[in-house]
């Protein structure tokens, strides 16, 4: 039912979202546990740097990320050389794109779920022992999992739907970096696609709501796991 | 066992505390704001002091002087919190077997039996009642195997009943795992149930240490334990029982008191607080009373109290010996009756003031008359 085209998009877009996620997670739960339990200096400029995805016009920040992940730029041209990651106009660059604009919406949930967590709790688990690891691996990060888990499908979609950013970055090439967004807008230029439109954006609203539904359900489990009996089968 | 003396400046209040504890458990004492709680994170490695010196069995856990600062998960120091600060998304055994050491230790059963926690082990932190969630995190720090035990407020956000459930808990506690405790609490009858030694904490200075019928008894001191905790903590042996009556006798050092009945044997030495304001004074003896204990006396002090109170000290003596008892009277009362130092009095003490709440085994080794 769908063309090749349209599956090599569709697919291409999991493949981005999917990178993209795989690399700003880590980093966004990091950054989460820091801004919610450190105070810095500068601290306030972190935060403001890191709503600017959310407040810039997509293409600047796309423009802002050639200039850096271009093959002359700064980190483009690092990426090249040690590891031989090429951006510029690669589906790599696609993720780079999707994980910069998704990374504010990713790290703000977890960031609160760190702060919502009891930090008496942590100086519980010092006394009995608990290292700095340990105490955020048994205690902060499985306390803030459902913030983390929204994060993620939070990140994940917007990922999905990004545009401006990844049109700017690594323009719309088919099979390369043509995602499902990208798919539909070039669609929507020949006359006598909508079918074609149609079928891809019942797609994108599919995946969407799968992601949200499944994100509702693993924060439902994860708040239950808190208050009630463990089941006989977990202990 | 136990060497603290610290100096830490937090807000507006300087703290400046020192004290020694030999073993078995040390009450710290003092109304809320006396550094009561900032003591024991410092020594627990929580708060770190501006300067001085923290030892544990004569290992030093902080020293300004030397640089020492051990950090808190390894200076093996267990802390009971008021709040318990179970965790909670594990469960009850998993909470007891947080600490490393806990799993290899073989104390895991003989902790969960002490405690009566077997039935609670498969559940969440959130399904247990407060009494229960304090056992649970007294069980945790124990199984962490500690060199010193910290317990601050632990009943404090606990009613009655729940306190009175896990009393029992923190005596046998005291009696078996033979580990020093330093008990944080405001209220003088936990104080008296479970301590052996006194240290009364006041802005952030120790103003005090004793045993806790010193401590208790001393009439300078009622200020600070307050005026309507205020009271004698005397030792006792139980010298006679009244089956009819379901009463008991107390021998105390210059005199008895008849009590409600005390389920132990002739003999048996006891721990007994005698509230200030339980305590009345008359110049001659009443005839003709319900009140069953009229002991004779005489004035030692008479101290100012806050508003319309004052508390007078009597010195109850006969030829066994001496006991302090406190009274709490109107100025009005004292002005009255002309008490004063040296006035011969009776203490005048209702058999019914003294609850199952205001006696207490001792600790073990202690040495009543």
């Amino acid at each position: 039912m769908l063309s090749e085209a349209e599956t090599d998009a569709l697919l291409l877009s999991l493949k981005v979202s999917f990178w993209s996620l795989l690399i700003a997670l880590p980093v966004a739960v990091a950054l989460g546990w820091v801004l919610a339990r450190k105070d810095f200096r500068g601290k306030l400029l972190v935060n403001a740097f890191l709503t600017l995805p959310l407040v810039l016009p997509p293409v600047v920040t796309g423009f802002v990320l050639l200039i850096l992940f271009g093959s002359q730029g700064w980190i483009g041209g690092w990426l090249k050389a040690w590891f031989g990651i090429e951006i510029a106009f690669r589906w790599t660059g696609a993720a780079v794109a999707a994980g910069v604009m998704a990374f504010p919406l990713i790290v703000r949930p977890i960031r609160l779920s760190f702060e919502a967590v009891d930090p008496r709790l942590e100086q519980a688990a010092a006394t009995l022992g608990a290292g700095r690891w340990r105490r955020f691996a048994t205690i902060a990060l499985p306390l803030a999992m459902p913030g983390v888990l929204a994060g993620a499908v939070l990140g994940f979609a917007k990922a999905l739907g990004e545009f401006g950013a990844t049109i700017t970055l690594v323009s719309n090439i088919p099979g390369e970096t043509q995602t499902l967004a990208l798919a539909v807008y070039a669609l929507l230029q020949v006359p006598g696609e909508e079918s074609a439109v149609f079928r891809l954006t019942l797609i994108a609203i599919a995946i969407s709501v799968l992601a949200v539904v499944a994100s509702e359900i693993l924060a439902r489990r994860a708040r239950r796991g808190l208050s009630a009996t463990e089941r006989a089968g977990d202990a | 066992m136990l060497d603290v003396d610290v100096r830490k400046r937090l807000g507006r209040t300087a703290l400046d505390i020192r004290f020694e504890s030999a073993g078995g458990v040390t009450a710290l004492f003092g109304r809320s704001g006396a550094g009561k709680t900032s003591t024991v994170q410092m020594i627990a490695g929580l708060l770190s002091p501006d300067a001085g010196r923290i030892a544990v069995g004569g290992r030093v856990l902080f020293d300004s002087d030397t640089g020492i600062d051990i950090a808190a998960p390894q200076r093996r120091v267990g802390v009971v919190f008021q709040e318990g600060r179970l965790f909670p998304h594990l469960t009850v055994r998993r909470n007891l077997l947080y600490a490393k050491a806990a799993g290899s230790n073989g104390r895991y059963g003989g902790v969960v039996g002490m405690l009566g926690l077997e039935a609670l082990l498969e559940r969440k932190p959130a399904s247990l009642s407060g009494g229960e969630q304090q056992r649970v995190a007294i069980g945790r720090a124990l199984l962490s195997e500690p060199d010193i035990l910290l317990m601050d407020e632990p009943l404090a956000s606990l009613d009655a009943a729940r306190k009175a459930e896990i009393l029992p808990y923190i005596e046998r506690l005291r009696d078996e795992a033979g580990l020093p405790v330093v008990y944080v609490s405001h209220q003088i009858d936990e104080v008296a149930r479970l301590a052996d030694r006194v240290v009364l904490l006041s802005d952030g200075t120790v103003a005090a240490t004793g045993s806790v019928d010193e401590v208790f008894t001393r009439p300078d001191l009622m200020p600070l334990t307050g005026r309507f905790q205020a009271g004698a903590v005397l030792g006792a042996r139980v010298a006679e029982q009244d089956a009819a009556g379901a009463m008991s006798r107390l021998a105390i050092p210059g005199g008895s008191l008849w009590v409600p009945s005390v389920p132990l044997p002739v003999g048996s030495t006891i721990r007994v607080r005698i509230r200030a304001r339980d305590v009345s004074v008359a110049l001659e003896k009443p005839e003709r009373v319900s009140i069953r204990n009229i002991l004779p006396g005489a004035v030692r002090s008479v101290t100012e109290s806050d508003g319309p109170f004052r508390t007078v000290a009597i010195a109850v003596a006969d030829e066994t010996g001496e006991s302090l008892v406190a009274a709490t009277v109107t100025a009005n009362a004292v002005r009255d009756l002309a008490l004063e130092p040296g006035v011969a009095v009776f203490a005048l003490i209702k058999s019914v003031a003294m609850d199952r709440r205001s006696m207490a085994l001792p600790p073990r080794d202690e040495i009543v008359t």
